[in-house]
């Protein structure tokens, strides 16, 4: 199956505003509310993110990190693969605090409970919010779902959602696309 | 590369360049996990580790067994005093006894030289070396030369010099085949009687003036002289030794350079090293014991991640 765009970037951009409004409307001043991007993919939409409350929010001071989870996937002696590490960068204590975490797809679900219990490993947070920029939908293994979705969209087995994001923000797209 | 080369941990002289390089990589995350306000991953929580020390271990032993429990295995602990082994049991025996009961991993410290590699060939399980007699000692040269990589960078063309008992050492042997893997050069300073035959042929220099050999050093590791493995003296006494070859302010300050000193531990202080020196800026002797649990954490996730998950 050929590459099937799913958003261009103008899309995107519209999608990652609407996500930080919704942001501001819910934690308001950010006093108690962190956002940690998710290792590997969602460091690169915290920072798309981060751009935009910087530009709309001059105002707002948000503490923000990167998690890796690989040592609390549940996948670990599954496959002939050693499950590769990623660096994590959380110079905060998360104890009473709001947390957002930030991931560009939400597939099976297992990442996310992943990341939920080594966030633990940083104090026991107020609450764990999650936003996403896609949700593949009925695709779910666990039952955990986003509080900010981007968009939501059905796919079959064997579709890869690919969201390619560009030093130059315009050629930002998100496409779909079937191996087998 | 993502996977060790190796099934067992025996020596660094199995060991490739990458290999160290994956370590020394997945290391890092671990060094940032045990920094953590909870300091415990759950990734080998259906994993056993039997720790088996025939000889007497303190930093060792206490590194393993947080590594292993920071990783959230199951751990237990066997010592040769309080065990059958005294009744004549012999070795492999032991271990597979131990086997029995389902156990995934074994470190072993041992005093006969090479018991890990006669291990890792009669029974079934992954063998980590944690010391064999005086041969080899591979995640101490691993904590070394990781501490040494975060101070000094790439070692590839960087002076390190050993200093002290270089023939009853095993960390000596290990720390040479690691720096040579490294790229480092490497010089050994002791009284020559404390020199193993054929040493040379590892690609190593001897210089008996330390001052020289601290002059063209960038790092120092400062060995114990090791009296419990002697079976004569190897030199007069320990005054003359400390006057010749012991690291104090007074020959540091003579070299009118910054070096760095490490020691593996346990310390004889003002035989080989003197306290001002342990306690200088120059010592990264501590950050050598907090790398070491890190470093012991990827040994033991590597090779753990090459023992597929089987449900029965």
């Amino acid at each position: 199956m050929p590459k099937k765009i799913l958003l261009d970037s103008k899309k995107i951009d519209l999608i990652l505003n609407r996500l930080v409004c919704e942001l501001v409307e819910n934690h308001k001043d950010f006093n108690n509310t962190v956002l940690i991007g998710l290792q590997p993919r969602g460091t690169y939409l915290i920072e798309k993110i981060l751009d935009i409350f910087k530009k709309k929010y001059p105002n707002i001071n948000i503490k923000s990190g990167i998690l890796d989870f690989t040592f609390f996937r549940d996948d670990f002696r599954r496959s002939e693969k050693t499950l590769k590490a990623s660096s994590t960068q959380i110079n905060f204590s998360i104890e009473n605090k709001n947390v957002v975490l930030i991931d560009d797809v939400l597939f099976t679900g297992r990442s996310i409970k992943a990341a939920m219990s080594s966030i633990d490993s940083y104090g026991r947070p107020n609450s764990i919010e999650l936003l996403v920029l896609i949700d593949r939908r009925y695709k779910r293994e666990i039952p955990i779902q986003a509080n900010y979705c981007g968009a939501k969209i059905d796919t079959f087995k064997g579709d890869k959602v690919n969201v390619v994001w560009n030093e130059n923000s315009k050629k930002d797209v998100i496409y779909i696309e079937n191996n087998g | 590369m993502d996977k060790l080369s190796v099934d067992h941990l025996l020596g660094i002289k199995f060991l490739k360049k990458s290999d160290i390089n994956l370590i020394f990589k997945t290391a890092l995350h671990f060094k940032e996990i045990i920094n953590r306000p909870i300091k415990k991953v759950p990734t080998l929580r259906d994993i056993t580790i039997a720790n088996l020390f025939f000889e007497n271990s303190t930093r060792t032993k206490i590194s393993f067994e947080l590594a292993q429990k920071r990783l959230g295995a199951d751990v237990v602990n066997f010592s040769s005093s309080s065990s059958s082994v005294k009744k004549g049991e012999s070795l492999t025996d032991t271990v597979n006894n131990i086997l029995a009961m389902k156990v995934d991993m074994i470190v072993l410290r041992h005093p006969n030289p090479g018991s890990p590699l006669l291990l890792s060939k009669h029974t079934n399980s992954c063998i980590i070396n944690a010391g064999d007699g005086a041969h080899e000692h591979p995640t101490q040269a691993l904590l070394d030369c990781f501490s040494l990589t975060e101070n000094l960078g790439d070692l590839k063309g960087k002076n390190i010099l050993i200093v002290g008992d270089i023939l009853h050492s095993r960390v000596a042997l290990s720390n040479i085949y690691a720096l040579k893997l490294l790229g480092a050069n490497i010089k050994l300073s002791c009284p020559l009687s404390l020199i193993p035959r054929e040493i040379e042929s590892l690609d190593v220099s001897i210089e008996t003036d330390i001052l020289r050999a601290l002059k063209w050093c960038d790092a120092a590791n400062v060995l114990r002289v090791q009296k419990e493995r002697m079976e004569k003296s190897y030199f007069p006494n320990n005054r003359e030794y400390t006057m010749l070859f012991g690291l104090d302010i007074n020959k540091i300050n003579n070299i009118k350079k910054d070096i760095l000193i490490l020691h593996p531990g346990p310390i004889n202080r003002g035989v080989e090293i003197t306290s001002e020196i342990v306690e200088s800026n120059n010592s990264i002797i501590l950050d050598q014991v907090e790398n070491g649990v890190a470093i012991r954490m990827a040994i033991i996730y590597l090779l753990a991640s090459k023992m597929n998950f089987s449900i029965n």
